[in-house]
């Protein structure tokens, strides 16, 4: 299955200063590769980097958030067919030299979608200790849940089959703050999940959107989503809403 | 009829009459109207009707009667904002979907342009 189409999908809000470097590294460390980078309403250069880098760049012409940009690329991904998405962000967090074991996973595993974890082996990653909390509880849900370890439940380092993509070009999917409630609605649906170690950097430039007042919200609205999650009828993969 | 009774009366038809000119001005659809004109409607014959008013504060155990006019008004509220928050959802939702397909358009486009 070497003639598969892949596609690394990047989604940037406000990235002109780290995006330049990130789709050098994608291009030095996974050779010719298709790369697409959704750019979320941003009011800087975001767009005119990735053009300069001469990928394709879908722009919103607003902010949406996160996960409205990643669906923006699973729409796109699915329309074009491709047969595994790679999902990194364009803050320089992620370790691009981990592209090739993404693909090699989904290539060579029962697997459905990989994701990388920090905490998988030790990299020197540091860890706040709010965020520490919040992994714990989250992870713990998560592992309880899906009959599985998982170690980086907000990792948004992660490989997707293209039947996962077409899953989340549809309504259920969680807009705002895809973390533990979309591995669990994953699980839920009958695909396979398996956490592979990453290295990950401290994204130094970037606001996370689990800090500041933010993360009263995103506490209420994963609790909230699990819950009802776990109380819909089971989704099914190829769902038709 | 007291001075509330009144004041009341007045605001019912001063709601009642500014929500048909938003309909009319095609400022307000009729679909959002429909709750506010039920609710003008209410406090208006509420506001008139002494009896209806002192039944139905019997009838909730209320203790006086502009404080029952407040407690409907109050649950109206409650209701028009839930129902509101849920249509905002959905705007939502539709806003983001055409977005996001006008946006792939949009490239799509573009590129087609440069070829």
């Amino acid at each position: 299955m070497e003639n598969e189409k892949i596609l690394v999908l990047i989604p940037a809000y406000n990235e002109e200063l780290s995006l330049g470097k990130v789709l050098g590294d994608i291009k030095k460390n996974a050779g010719d590769i298709d790369i697409l980078v959704v750019n979320d309403g941003s009011i800087d250069q975001t767009e005119e980097v990735a053009k300069k880098a001469g990928v394709k760049v879908i722009s919103h012409p607003f902010n949406l958030g996160y996960g409205a940009a990643l669906q923006t690329g699973y729409i796109y991904s699915h329309q074009k067919n491709y047969d595994i998405i790679v999902q990194i962000d364009a803050d320089g967090q992620h370790d691009t030299i981990h592209i090739k074991d993404f693909i090699h996973t989904l290539r060579n595993e029962d697997v459905d979608v990989a994701i990388g974890s920090r905490y998988l082996k030790n990299n020197g990653y540091k860890t706040p200790v709010m965020r520490k909390i919040g992994m714990m509880i989250f992870g713990n849900i998560a592992s309880f849940i899906t009959g599985q370890k998982i170690t980086d439940p907000t990792s948004g380092f992660q490989a997707l089959k293209k039947n996962v993509v077409h899953f989340f070009t549809q309504d259920l999917y969680p807009p705002d703050y895809p973390d533990t409630d979309m591995l669990i609605l994953l699980h839920l649906a009958g695909f396979r999940l398996k956490e592979i170690p990453v290295k990950m950097y401290a994204a130094h430039m970037k606001k996370s959107m689990h800090r500041g007042h933010k993360i009263i919200y995103y506490i209420f609205k994963m609790f909230l989503s699990i819950v009802v999650t776990l109380m819909r009828k089971n989704p099914s993969k190829d769902n038709k809403e | 009829m007291g001075r509330l009774g009144i004041i009341t009366v007045c605001l019912s038809v001063i709601l009642f009459a500014y929500v048909f000119e938003l309909v009319r001005r095609r400022h307000l659809n009729e679909e959002y109207s429909f709750g506010w004109m039920v609710a003008a409607v209410f406090i208006f014959f509420l506001s008139l009707w002494r009896d209806l008013l002192e039944k139905i504060t019997y009838m909730i155990g209320g203790t006086n009667y502009p404080s029952t006019i407040f407690f409907f008004g109050f649950i109206f509220l409650i209701i028009i904002n839930l129902h509101f928050s849920i249509r905002i959802s959905a705007l939502t939702k539709q806003v983001r979907r055409l977005t996001q397909k006008l946006s792939i358009l949009v490239s799509d486009l573009e590129e087609k342009e440069k070829e």
